[in-house]
C-alpha cells in the first residue's frame, strides 16, 4: 500500500498553497498550476503532504491509496 | 486484402472484398437509397441472439467470455478492451447492489469522423442489437443511444423509425432512449456524455470514481461507442473464432474508417485492422510526392510524412512505434496544393476554443499553443515562437480532466516535426500551397455561451 498525490484539475484554481508546503512534490507552472509528481509519496513526507491536502482553499488535492507499491 | 466500401455517403467506388466477408457491419453497396428495414436486417444477420434459456436469465459470463475471447476493443478512438469494460461494470454492480445502465455513443463529435452517423443510417439494427446484448449480459434497466440533432443527414429520424420496427415486434427488453449531445468536440467524451444524460453540461467530469463504478444517476454504467456494439451484436451470432477472421492476431475484426483524399464527401469504408495504409493514402501505385502528408487519427491525431505513413498498417503495434495511433479510423491525406501549417493552425485554434475551460493548464495553454501556432502558419514567428510551441505543449500533456490537452499537444508537435521544412519557408517569407481555401472540415460556430454545452 502506498500513497500519491492527485490534483483534481477541474476544482483546482492556482492558488498555489500545496507547492508552499509540500515543494519536494508539488512545483508551480508558468501559470500557477501545480506539477504533482506522480511517484508514490517517499516515507517522511506524509504529514507535509496531509498538511498540503488540507491547506488547499478548494478542496483540489488529494491523497490517492494505491495497491501498487 | 482490398478495402471493401460500402454505404450511401461515399462515391461508391467498391473494390471487392478478395480475401474475408468484409464489409460486415455496413450492407452491401446498393443503388436504393433506402437502408434496410428490419426485415432485411433479420434476412442479412439472423435473430437477435439473446442468452437466456427458457426459464432462466441469461448468465452474464456467456457473452462476456465470447467478447474477451474475440479480443474485440472500442472503436470510439480508445482501443479498450470491450470484456474488461463489462466485467468492470458488473462487478461495481455486484458490489454496490446497483441496477447498470448502458449508453451507445454515437455523439461523433469530431468533425473529421463521420462513421459512427453512417452506421446508425445504414445498420441502426445492428448497434440496437448490440445494445440489447450488453443490457442483457449486465441485467441494465437502462439503455441509451446518443447521437447528434444536427447531422446533415436525419440519423435521429433513422433509428427512431427502427426504434419503432422494433417496438412493434416486441424485440426490445430494455426499452431504448434517443438522447441528443450538443455539437461539441468534447461531448462525445464518456464523463461529458454522462454528465450531460444526467441533467449537467456536456463538459467532462474528474475521474475517479471512473463510470463503470459511478456512472449515470450514480449507478455502473457502460459507455460503448456504437460501431463496439454493432461489433458485439455480430460476436454473439457468429462467436469469436469468425470475428478473427479479418484483422490481425493482437488486434483482431475489421473496423469502419473515414478516409480523406482531396476535397469533397470523405469516403467511409470498412477495412479489417493491419491494411497497409497505402491502399488508403490514395493510388498505391504511386510513390507519394516528397513532402506530402498523412493526419492519421483525426484532430488530436499526427502529422506524419506520407512517405513514412504508407510504409505502415492500419493497427496499433504498427503506429504506436511512429507514435501515432488507429483511434477513430480517421484518415486524411493533405492535398499536395494545402499548406499543413495553415490548416493545422485552423484546426488548434478550432480545439482551443471547443475547450471546457475547466483546467488551468488547458484553459491556459491552448489558446497560447493556437496564437502562436498562427505566428507560424502566416510566416510571422518571433525567435521564439517554436520553442514556446515545444514548452506549452509538454506543459499540458497529462494535466486535464480530460485529454483534450493531450491530444491538442500530440497534434501539435507532430506538426511541428512533419512541417519542418515549410516552417522554414515561412519563415522567409515563402508557402508552398497554391490555393487557400480551407480543407480540413471544421464546423461552424464554437461555443460562445454556456447554453452551447447543454
Amino acid at each position: 500500500m502506498s500513497e500519491r498525490l492527485l490534483v483534481n484539475p477541474i476544482d483546482c484554481k492556482a492558488h498555489g498553497a500545496c507547492a508552499e508546503l509540500l515543494p519536494e512534490m508539488i512545483t508551480l507552472d508558468e501559470w500557477g498550476y501545480p506539477i504533482v509528481d506522480p511517484r508514490p509519496l517517499p516515507p517522511g513526507l506524509e504529514r507535509h503532504a496531509r498538511t498540503a491536502v488540507n491547506a488547499c482553499p478548494t478542496l483540489a488535492l488529494r491523497l490517492h491509496r494505491t495497491e501498487a507499491p | 486484402m482490398t478495402a471493401a466500401t460500402a454505404g450511401a455517403f461515399h462515391d461508391g467506388s467498391s473494390r471487392a472484398a478478395a480475401t474475408n466477408d468484409l464489409p460486415r457491419l455496413l450492407p452491401p453497396v446498393q443503388d436504393g437509397k433506402r437502408p434496410p428495414d428490419l426485415a432485411a436486417h433479420h434476412a442479412r444477420h439472423g435473430d437477435l441472439p439473446y442468452r437466456d434459456r427458457i426459464g432462466t436469465p441469461a448468465s452474464p459470463g456467456a457473452l462476456i467470455s465470447d467478447v474477451e475471447k474475440s479480443g474485440l476493443t472500442g472503436r470510439g478512438g480508445a482501443a479498450f478492451p470491450v470484456h474488461r469494460k463489462l466485467a468492470a461494470v458488473l462487478k461495481a454492480a455486484d458490489r454496490r447492489r446497483r441496477t447498470p445502465a448502458v449508453i451507445a455513443n454515437g455523439a461523433e463529435s469530431e468533425p473529421a469522423s463521420d462513421k459512427d452517423a453512417t452506421l446508425l443510417w445504414l445498420a441502426p439494427h445492428l448497434v440496437l442489437d448490440g445494445l440489447q446484448l450488453a443490457a442483457e449480459a449486465l441485467g441494465a434497466d437502462t439503455a441509451i443511444l446518443v447521437t447528434h440533432a444536427d447531422r446533415e443527414h436525419d440519423v435521429a429520424g433513422r433509428v427512431r423509425q427502427a426504434l419503432q420496427e422494433r417496438l412493434n415486434t416486441r424485440l426490445d427488453r430494455v426499452p431504448v432512449q434517443l438522447a441528443f449531445a450538443p455539437g461539441r468536440f468534447l461531448s462525445g467524451q464518456e464523463t461529458a456524455l454522462v454528465n450531460h444524460l444526467g441533467g449537467g453540461p456536456s463538459i467532462p467530469t474528474f475521474m475517479p470514481p471512473r463510470i463503470t463504478e459511478r456512472g449515470l444517476n450514480a449507478n455502473p454504467t457502460l459507455v460503448q461507442n456504437v460501431e463496439t456494439l454493432a461489433h458485439l451484436a455480430l460476436i454473439a451470432r457468429h462467436g469469436p473464432r469468425w470475428f478473427r477472421e479479418a484483422g490481425t492476431p493482437a488486434e483482431p475484426g475489421s473496423m469502419l474508417a473515414t478516409i480523406h483524399r482531396g476535397d469533397g464527401q470523405p469516403k467511409i469504408t470498412e477495412v479489417p485492422l493491419g491494411l497497409p495504409l497505402r491502399d488508403l493514402l490514395g493510388d498505391p501505385q504511386q510513390t507519394p510526392a516528397p513532402e506530402s502528408a498523412v493526419l492519421l487519427g483525426g484532430y488530436h491525431g499526427m502529422w506524419l510524412p506520407a512517405a513514412r505513413a504508407a510504409t505502415l498498417t492500419l493497427d496499433n503495434s504498427s503506429l504506436e512505434p511512429a507514435g501515432a495511433r488507429v483511434g477513430a479510423g480517421i484518415v486524411i491525406s493533405l492535398p499536395p496544393d494545402r499548406c499543413g501549417l495553415v490548416e493545422t493552425a485552423r484546426v488548434i485554434r478550432y480545439l482551443a476554443l471547443e475547450s471546457a475551460g475547466q483546467c488551468g493548464p488547458c484553459l491556459n495553454g491552448l489558446p497560447r499553443i493556437a496564437a502562436a501556432f498562427v505566428e507560424l502558419a502566416t510566416g510571422r514567428p518571433r525567435p521564439h515562437t517554436v520553442e514556446d510551441l515545444q514548452r506549452w505543449s509538454g506543459a499540458v500533456i497529462g494535466r486535464g480532466a480530460c485529454h483534450h490537452p493531450d491530444g491538442t499537444a500530440r497534434l501539435v508537435r507532430s506538426a511541428l516535426i512533419t512541417f519542418a521544412a515549410e516552417a522554414d519557408r515561412h519563415a522567409r517569407g515563402r508557402c508552398s500551397a497554391t490555393s487557400t481555401a480551407p480543407f480540413l472540415p471544421i464546423p461552424a460556430a464554437a461555443a460562445q455561451t454556456e447554453a452551447d454545452w447543454i
